[in-house]
């Protein structure tokens, strides 16, 4: 991956980034559309965390994942502290995967 | 933290709202998302320097782009033999959502607006006040993250949200940037990282940070909508836009919302009703 590809991605990054301060001054969004763009980032961020837990490329990651991150989520629900959470998913994961679960 | 704190937090199933906790456990919570950061980084470096890539790709891009779904994308594209192009596409589609955050958070990034007085007039002035408020308005935008947008919307008001997005943003930069440094180090040593489960960590501190902005039955509509959406296109469609088809869940979840508002405010009262739709999303298709 050359220094230039880095670059390209970062310069494209940071513009998504900016825009939205940027229209700040210009745009007053409305309270319907403050909650509107709350709920699309969270609408993102789960379905982030679904694909990246099941599907690997384009094909099923196999189950010992999902089931780290099942269990992870679990934790979550039950308010476990975050490095918990993390600890939780990478230990089941590896632990399915010594036992032979894909 | 002593007894008190964790019983409080294995209490806090059956409070109803735990909300004014959250501004003085920010510190803690913060610390805490850098840790878990950290593991997701330490794997992403370790992941690329083990798969074959040179040392200091994980790093510039950790400190250039610093967006970790889209560098552990992007590596992953050019793991799998893609071109550069493909991999840039992959990242720059998972970050679109950064926008959306961008104006999520738009308030916060600036500095505060009574910090100039001459306020809306940045056009007439040269230097000063104006040029600095563009400058912490420049930075603040980089560190526009999953996180720091997560933790400046669990704030209502103005001066926390400011306080959550700048703290996290800033405090994950050096976490994250630290730790992939460590991570390059280790996949040098350690070739095979999927045994230790690294890769689960990733979708594990996606998870943990989305639940808390579940609090309310629309969110919750239009997150599994969403996340259905997303793993069923995946197969079919190229990387990052099956994410990107997610926002089509928005529809499903603004139509519960004509629902009378008990439903809202029951689900509100009860944060601990997002676990359902969660098991649903990460446990199978």
């Amino acid at each position: 991956m050359p220094l230039l590809a880095i670059v390209a991605l970062a310069a494209i990054t940071y513009a998504f980034r900016i825009i939205g301060p940027l229209c700040r001054d210009r745009v007053t969004l409305s309270p319907a559309a403050t909650v509107l763009f709350a709920d699309a980032a969270a609408v993102l961020l789960i379905a982030l965390a679904a694909t990246s837990a099941l599907v690997n490329g384009h094909d099923f990651a196999g189950w010992a994942r999902p089931a780290g991150v099942l269990v992870a989520g679990l934790l979550a629900v039950r308010r476990a502290p975050f490095p918990v959470v993390v600890l939780a998913a990478a230990c089941v994961t590896a632990l399915l995967r010594l036992a032979g679960v894909g | 933290m002593g007894p008190t704190g964790r019983t409080a937090r294995w209490r806090a199933k059956s409070t109803p709202t735990p909300t004014p906790l959250r501004g003085s456990t920010l510190p803690r919570d913060v610390a805490l998302v850098c840790l878990a950061d950290g593991l997701v980084g330490l794997s992403f470096g370790a992941t690329a320097v083990a798969g074959g890539l040179p040392w200091w790709v994980p790093i510039a891009m950790s400190l250039l782009v610093f967006a970790g779904g889209s560098q552990i994308a992007a590596v992953g594209v050019t793991l799998a033999g893609g071109s550069p192009l493909a991999a840039v596409a992959a990242g720059a589609v998972l970050n679109t959502r950064l926008f959306p955050y961008g104006l999520a958070v738009a308030d916060v990034v600036g500095a505060p607006d009574h910090a100039d007085p001459a306020g809306n007039h940045d056009g007439q002035r040269i230097g000063g006040p104006a040029v600095r408020r563009w400058l912490i308005r420049l930075l603040g935008a980089q560190i526009i993250t999953d996180e720091s947008v997560a933790f400046a919307l669990r704030q209502t008001e103005p001066a926390r949200r400011r306080a959550a997005f700048w703290t996290c943003g800033l405090s994950l930069f050096g976490a994250w940037n630290v730790a992939v440094v460590l991570g390059v180090l280790a996949g040098s040593v350690v070739r095979n990282t999927s045994a230790f489960g690294l890769d689960a960590t990733f979708p594990a501190v996606l998870l943990a940070l989305a639940l808390p902005a579940l609090a309310e039955l629309r969110t919750r509509v239009s997150a599994g909508t969403g996340a259905v959406i997303a793993v069923v296109l995946t197969p079919v469609l190229p990387a990052g836009l099956p994410v990107l088809a997610a926002l089509a869940g928005l529809a499903t979840g603004w139509r519960q919302r004509r629902r009378p508002a008990r439903s809202l405010a029951e689900a509100s009262a009860d944060p601990m009703r997002a676990a359902p739709s969660t098991n649903s999303l990460t446990g199978e298709r």
